[in-house]
C-alpha cells in the first residue's frame, strides 16, 4: 500500500492528518503495521494530557513485539479511538483508517517539521 | 555488525516467492510469517500448516556403541527405545547439570540412531558429542546430515494431506504412534517420516534429501497445506507448553527448574553427564503457565513475576490466538498452586495473572479450567 499524499509522517512511523477543525489525527503507517504483524493490544493516551513532540504517548503490541507510539508534534490529546481497544487488528486491516488519537497542536505550523509521503517513503525503505 | 551472510535453507527461494517476511533467526534467513501469523496459527489448529525446519540438524550416529554413548550423553534413558523407529525427547546436559540442548533421539537399528537438534546449538552439540565419543571410547561415527531438509506438517488434517501426496507412504506411516518415525525410501531416501512436532497437534515431520525440498514443499502447498512461519511456530509451541531452547532453558538452567523433570531419568545406576550435579541440586523453581487476567498488554520474556513466595520470571510470553488472551511460561518459586493469582510487571503496571497447568491447548482445544 502506498502512503497517502494528503498525510504527514514521522521518521518513527506515525502518520498525521490535519483535519478541517485544526486538530491532528494520528495513527501508525502501513509500513509499521506490516513490520509489527498482527496487532493484539493498544494502550491509548489519556484525553486531556499534554505531550511534547517525540514523547512516548501510547503503546501498540503485536503478537511479536511491543512498541511505543510517539507524539508527532507537541500538543494536547483531545480524543482517542476507543474502538481500537476492542479491535486492535483494525490497524492491520487499514492503517490509514485506524486513527489512534487526535491532538490539538500547540503550534499548527509544526507540521513543517514532519515528512511528506515521498520523504517518509525514503525512511521506510531504509528499515 | 552483521558480517557473516545469513545461512539459507533449500526453501529460501520458495519462501520469498510466497511473499514471506524474512528475519535473521540465529544466523538463518527464515520466514517469520507469510502475512498473518494468527491465521497461520489457526490453520494449524484447525486444518494443516507446514514449517520449514531445515535449519535444525539431523545427526546420525553409526556404530555398535551408539546406544551406550547416548545413554551417557542424554538425561533421558535411551533404554526406552526398544522398537525400531521409536523416538525419545531428551536433554543433553553439561557436567554442571545445565542444558546444552534439547533434542529428539530416534532409534532405527542397534548401530544407527538419529538425533534432531536445534539450529543454534548444532555446532556445539557436534563438538560435545565428539568429545564424549572420545571420552567413553565409543567409536561411534558422528554424521551431521546437512544434506537433509526438513518440513513439519502439523494439524488435524496433516497426515491425510501427506498421504494424499504420497499414498505409497501410508502403509508404513499410518500405524505410527506419536513419537515414532519410519524410513520410507522414495523421495525421502534415508530420511524419514516421523509422527512428531512442536505444535500440540497431530502431524508428521518429513526429513529428506535437500534437493527434493522445493518439490515436496510445492506439492504440499498444492493440496492445501498452509505455509507457516516461525512466528506461528512460537505461539503454537507456547500454547502447547513446550520449551524453547535459549529462552525457557539454557546451559545455565537445570532441566528440573525448566519443567523438564519428566525427561530426566534418575532411576537406577545409569551414569549420565550432569547426573551428579542434578542429584546434588534438587529442583529450586517450578515451571508453569501464566494466563493474563488484567488488560494492559502482552506477557513477554524477562518480565518479573511477583508472588507471595518471592519473585519469578517469565521465560516466554505471547498473545495466544486460540485463547484470545496473553499467556506465558514462567519460572516461579515452588509451592504456588495452579489457580493462584500472581502479578506481572508490564511497563509501569502490575497486572494480575493466573497460574495454570501446562499445556494451555492440545489438539485444537483449550485445556483451561472452565
Amino acid at each position: 500500500m502506498s502512503n497517502p499524499d494528503n498525510l504527514k509522517y514521522t521518521a518513527s512511523h506515525e502518520w498525521v492528518r490535519v483535519d478541517a477543525d485544526g486538530s491532528f489525527a494520528v495513527g501508525i503507517t502501513d509500513h509499521a503495521q506490516e513490520a509489527l504483524g498482527d496487532v493484539v493490544f493498544i494502550e491509548l493516551p489519556e484525553v486531556g494530557r499534554r505531550y511534547a513532540q517525540g514523547e512516548a504517548c501510547a503503546v501498540i503490541e503485536s503478537v511479536k513485539a511491543a512498541t511505543d507510539i510517539f507524539m508527532p508534534v507537541s500538543g494536547e490529546v483531545v480524543a482517542v479511538n476507543t474502538a481500537l481497544t476492542d479491535t486492535p487488528q483494525d490497524v492491520n486491516g487499514d492503517a490509514y483508517a485506524a486513527w489512534m488519537f487526535r491532538i490539538k497542536p500547540d503550534n499548527a505550523a509544526d507540521t513543517a517539521t514532519l515528512l511528506d509521503a515521498a520523504g517518509y517513503a525514503d525512511v521506510a525503505s531504509d528499515h | 555488525m552483521q558480517s557473516t551472510p545469513l545461512k539459507m535453507t533449500p526453501l529460501n527461494a520458495a519462501h520469498r516467492a510466497l511473499g514471506a517476511h524474512m528475519v535473521d533467526f540465529g544466523g538463518w534467513d527464515m520466514p517469520v510469517n507469510y502475512g498473518s501469523q494468527i491465521e497461520e496459527h489457526l490453520a494449524v489448529r484447525q486444518a494443516a500448516g507446514m514449517f520449514d525446519v531445515s535449519h535444525m540438524l539431523a545427526i546420525d550416529l553409526h556404530g555398535v556403541h551408539a546406544r551406550s554413548l547416548l545413554s551417557r550423553a542424554l538425561a533421558n534413558d535411551v533404554a526406552k527405545l526398544a522398537t525400531p523407529g521409536k523416538a525419545l525427547y531428551a536433554c543433553m546436559l553439561n557436567e554442571a547439570g545445565g542444558v546444552i540442548d534439547d533434542l529428539i533421539a530416534y532409534y532405527f537399528r542397534e548401530d544407527m540412531f538419529r538425533l534432531v537438534v536445534n539450529a543454534g546449538t548444532a555446532d556445539g552439540d557436534l563438538r560435545w558429542l565428539t568429545e564424549l565419543n572420545a571420552r567413553f571410547d565409543s567409536g561411534v561415527t558422528i554424521q551431521p546430515r546437512r544434506d537433509f531438509a526438513m518440513i513439519a506438517v502439523q494439524g488435524p488434517q496433516a497426515r491425510e494431506r501427506v498421504w494424499q501426496v504420497w499414498p505409497e507412504t501410508r502403509a508404513a506411516t499410518e500405524a505410527l504412534k506419536a513419537f515414532n518415525g519410519a524410513q520410507v525410501g522414495g523421495e525421502f531416501a534415508d530420511g524419514m517420516i516421523a509422527r512428531t512436532g512442536y505444535t500440540g497437534e497431530d502431524g508428521f515431520e518429513l526429513v529428506f534429501p535437500a534437493p527434493q525440498a522445493e518439490s515436496i514443499w510445492n506439492r504440499l502447498v498444492a493440496v492445501g497445506v498452509r505455509p507457516c512461519g516461525l512466528g506461528a511456530r512460537d505461539t503454537l509451541r507456547l500454547e502447547a507448553g513446550m520449551n524453547l531452547y535459549g529462552q525457557d532453558m539454557d546451559d545455565q538452567v537445570s532441566p528440573l527448574d525448566a519443567g523438564l523433570a519428566w525427561t530426566v531419568d534418575l532411576k537406577g545406576d545409569r551414569e549420565f553427564v550432569g547426573k551428579a550435579a542434578l542429584m546434588a541440586r534438587p529442583q529450586a523453581r517450578q515451571f508453569t503457565g501464566l494466563l493474563l487476567i488484567d488488560k494492559g498488554g502482552v506477557l513477554r520474556s524477562h518480565q518479573k513475576v511477583v508472588t507471595p513466595s518471592g519473585e519469578g520470571e517469565i521465560t516466554s510470553g505471547t498473545f495466544s490466538p486460540t485463547l484470545r488472551q496473553s499467556i506465558a511460561l514462567a519460572r516461579i518459586p515452588l509451592g504456588i498452586e495452579p489457580g493462584a493469582t500472581v502479578h506481572v510487571n508490564v511497563r509501569d503496571r502490575q497486572l494480575a495473572a493466573r497460574v495454570v497447568k501446562l499445556p494451555f491447548v492440545r489438539n485444537g482445544k483449550s485445556l483451561l479450567p472452565a
